[in-house]
Formats: structure tokens, C-alpha cells, sequence
């Protein structure tokens, strides 16, 4: 019977814990910076796209949520001419973040997606695409790659040395 | 002395009986929240108390199915038996000096009535059930409801020795000097033990809990018929809370408030004590639950009358 007591007593005491609840939506829960929520495609510091149609995301993707199509524009850079998430097939692996090699597509701490109507969880370009460069500031991935397009020839990205002409004699 | 206003009495214990027992949907599930470290309802009105309402439009408008393999009229009967004999016993209960509806001078003997009719109700339920689930549910309900109505009204005898009467409203007067939980605290133990056996109360919960396993007598009811349970399970909660502040804390005695307002404080305080029972005790299995009250419970009733007995006798 003393047990018995003791339990209620104990459990008596907790009415002077701090409740555990989190009151959403005016309070939300804490959610880390690296969090895999929401999908969003990031630009360069200069305003372009980042996004180069590699179907490297759209490849890794265990469950193919990712749908694109690559396309050049006139100086030859390339860039997706549309790029379809399904959001009620996608898993928030983050598989796609790592796969990206121009730190385009990227997972932000949100989560607030609810739908009633469920075609409206397919996300097209321009519900994706974000106006700022998202977690990875300041990288542009034309400015450091060797391909040649309009206003950057071969040789001329950073940390590259000038090509060699390959065809003359000269050393 | 009964009140000079019976109608208003009446309709006033009414009122307040079944405001307390709904009440008690808000109360109960905020304070197993409160000692469970968190919230209750508190989205439908100022804290939630709009709960209450909302409960009630469900109960109200659920579909009031009767199946067609259960025996109708006892499965309409069922539920408003736990509810009557409920209400029945407010009638004897001292609220204040000159708040009562029936100053019956056996009002001890009317209320341990009343509560044996009240196994009827489960008996009955898990029987038209035609469910097998609900009969066991049925007999093991009926089976705890009568067991611990046994030493129910042992413990009380000491009460009426003490106070020498059978009459309510008498046993508040004669506790003027001492509250009857002082010289007879194993009584109240006891009585406290036997209440939460028959409001079918965690830790005593059985015939309920299975409902959570597998059935239980109250499994093929729905709307308004299981708003009966259920608000008769809370009215037989506020009625026990009343019978021990009556019977062994004094009813409505006290200094310097309202003898009205310590009523209801020390009500309030027993129903707390139900919920914190609730949200504290596991539950015993079946056969610890009965050897506990046959073995154990009453023996100690009826040392209790005994040592009662003895020493009453040899004060005199």
C-alpha cells in the first residue's frame, strides 16, 4: 500500500513540470539548419540558375521522383526547361543535395506542405526555384568549371591556368 | 431537516449533478494531462472548456445503433439503469444545512441499495449484448461490483455506530466535534477502496479496460446509450466523492466559508484524488483484483466493526 502512495505522490509532483507539448502552429518545434524538408532550387550570387540538367538528382532518386529537360540557351549555357518534383513520392532522402555538383538542388528546414488536393504536391520550376543561393553562398559553379560559355573561353575560370595550343610548336 | 423548497432543490441537484459529470469530461482529461506534463484541451473555448460541448453535439448526433442480434429492450434499458440509481442516491446526499432533497433517516441503507441495483446495469448490458466479448466483460464487472459490495457497507457501520444513526444529514451533525476519518480511517480506507470498485474506476477498471483490449460490456453501444455510460460513470465518480466528505470529512462543516462552499470544496478535492488514481495506478489482473477484496479488504472491515464495536462499548 506505501508504494501505491508513494506512486501517486511522485506522480502528483509532476503537475509542476514544464509541459512537453509544443502549441503548433503558434509555437513550432525547433528544426536544425542541415533539416531535410522542402526541395528548392538555389541561384548563383549573379542571379543565374544554378541548375545545369545533368540528371544526376533525377538518376539517384530512389523512388524517380525527379522529372526534368535539359536545354542550351544562346551562349550556351545549359539549364533545365522544365523540372517537376512530386512531392507525394519524395522521401526526403537528400540523396539529390548529394549528388548535385553545382550545389542547385537543395533541402531547407521547412515542412509546412500540407495539401488537400493532391496534384497540387507536383511542384514545378518556378515553385522551386528561390531567388537567393540557399545554404551555399557565394559559389558559382560556371565560374569554376572548365566549359566554355558566353563570356568565359577556355581557360579563364578561377584557379585555371590558360589552355595550351595544343596544335602548334611552340612551347 | 428536508429543504423548505423541494422542487427548487430538486431541479437545482439536477442541474448541478449533471453540470458537475459533464464537467467532469473537461476536468478529467485536463488533469490526467497536467500529470502527464502536458496539455489537456485547450483549443475549443477559454481553456478548453467548449470541450464539454463539443463532446456532447458528437455523443448527440453518433448514429443510436441497436444490432440486430441484441435483445432490444434490455439493451435500451441497460445504460439509463447506471444513471437512475445514481441520480436516485443524490437524493439523499447533504449538500448544506436545509440542501437536501429527502432527509431519509435510512439514507446510509437507500444509497448501499441503490448501488447493488447498480450492478443490474452492466449485468444486463453485457448480457443483451449477445457479444462474448461483452459477457465476459459483463460478469467480470458484476463479479467486482458485488464483491466489494460487501465490505462497502461493512466500513460504514462504524460511521453509523459512531454517529448512531442511519441518517445523512445526522452523521454531518455528529462529526461537529471530530471528523469521522480520525477514529475510523480504516473504514474510510476501505469505503474509499470499495467506491472506486464500483464506479468502475482505474485501478479497478477491468471491465473497461478490455474495451481498450478487446471489448468489454459497453463495446456494441454507441451515441446517446454510451453518453450514458459514460456520464453515469462521472456521476457515480462526483456521488462517491460526495458520500466520503459526507460520511468521514465532515459534509459541510468548517470555519469561516459558507458550509455550502466547503462542500463543494472537499467534493472537488475527492474527485481530483479519483483522477490522480487514474492517472497514476496500474491496473491489477482479474483474479488479484477478487482474492485482494475477499482475502484481504474484508477481513479488515470486519475487524474494523470489530474494534469499533469493542471500543464504542466499553466508552459507554
Amino acid at each position: 500500500m506505501l508504494s501505491v502512495l508513494r506512486t501517486m505522490w511522485d506522480v502528483f509532483l509532476h503537475a509542476f513540470h514544464r509541459r512537453v507539448t509544443v502549441q503548433y502552429p503558434d509555437e513550432k518545434a525547433y528544426l536544425a539548419p542541415r533539416y531535410r524538408g522542402r526541395i528548392i532550387l538555389s541561384r548563383d550570387p549573379d542571379g543565374g540558375e544554378r541548375c545545369v540538367g545533368c540528371y544526376l538528382c533525377a538518376a539517384v532518386c530512389p523512388v524517380d521522383c525527379i522529372a526534368l529537360q535539359a536545354t542550351e540557351d544562346e551562349h550556351g549555357r545549359r539549364y533545365p526547361e522544365f523540372f517537376r518534383i512530386n512531392f507525394s513520392r519524395c522521401i526526403f532522402c537528400g540523396f539529390c543535395e548529394d549528388a548535385c555538383p553545382t550545389y542547385a538542388i537543395q533541402l531547407i528546414p521547412d515542412v509546412e506542405m500540407g495539401e488537400y488536393h493532391r496534384p497540387n504536391l507536383v511542384y514545378e520550376k518556378e515553385q522551386l526555384l528561390i531567388d537567393g543561393p540557399g545554404k551555399y553562398p557565394g559559389y558559382n559553379y560556371w565560374k569554376v568549371c572548365g566549359v566554355a560559355i558566353g563570356g568565359k573561353g577556355k581557360g579563364e575560370a578561377e584557379n585555371e591556368a590558360p589552355a595550351t595550343d595544343l596544335r602548334s610548336l611552340l612551347p | 431537516m428536508t429543504s423548505p423548497y423541494p422542487i427548487a432543490t430538486i431541479i437545482g441537484l439536477l442541474v448541478a449533478a449533471l453540470s458537475i459529470a459533464s464537467g467532469l469530461i473537461w476536468l478529467e482529461r485536463r488533469g490526467l494531462a497536467l500529470w502527464q506534463d502536458r496539455y489537456g484541451p485547450n483549443r475549443v473555448g477559454p481553456f478548453g472548456l467548449l470541450q464539454v460541448v463539443a463532446d456532447m453535439i458528437k455523443i448527440f448526433t453518433k448514429e443510436d445503433w441497436i444490432p440486430p442480434f441484441a435483445d432490444k429492450p434490455v439493451f435500451v434499458l441497460a445504460p439509463a439503469i447506471v444513471v437512475i440509481t445514481v441520480l436516485m442516491t443524490f437524493a439523499v446526499v447533504p449538500i448544506a444545512p436545509g440542501i437536501i432533497v429527502t432527509d431519509l433517516n435510512v439514507g446510509l441503507l437507500f444509497f448501499l441499495a441503490m448501488s447493488s441495483l447498480g450492478v443490474y446495469s452492466v449485468v444486463l448490458a453485457g448480457w443483451s449484448s449477445d457479444n462474448k466479448y461483452s459477457l465476459v466483460g459483463g460478469m467480470r464487472a458484476a463479479a467486482q461490483m458485488i464483491s466489494y459490495e460487501v465490505f462497502m457497507g461493512l466500513s460504514l457501520i462504524g460511521v453509523v455506530v459512531l454517529a448512531g444513526s442511519f441518517d445523512l444529514a445526522k452523521i454531518v451533525e455528529a462529526q461537529r466535534k471530530m471528523w469521522f476519518v480520525i477514529p475510523q480511517f480504516l473504514g474510510f480506507v476501505l469505503f474509499l477502496i470499495a467506491g472506486i470498485a464500483e464506479t468502475r474506476r482505474l485501478p479497478f477498471d477491468l471491465p473497461e479496460a478490455e474495451s481498450e483490449l478487446v471489448a468489454g460490456y459497453h463495446s456494441e453501444y454507441s451515441g446517446m446509450k454510451f453518453g450514458m455510460f459514460f456520464v453515469g460513470e462521472y456521476l457515480g465518480v462526483t456521488l462517491i466523492s460526495a458520500l466520503i466528505a459526507v460520511l468521514f470529512f465532515g459534509g459541510w462543516l468548517g470555519p469561516w466559508l459558507p458550509p455550502i462552499v466547503w462542500f463543494f470544496i472537499k467534493l472537488f478535492f475527492f474527485i481530483g484524488f479519483f483522477i490522480l488514481l487514474r492517472a497514476s495506478l496500474p491496473r491489477p489482473r482479474f483474479d488479484q483484483l477478487m482474492s485482494w477484496g475477499w482475502k484481504l479488504m474484508l477481513p479488515l472491515a470486519l475487524a474494523n466493526l470489530l474494534v469499533t464495536g469493542a471500543v464504542v462499548l466499553a466508552f459507554r
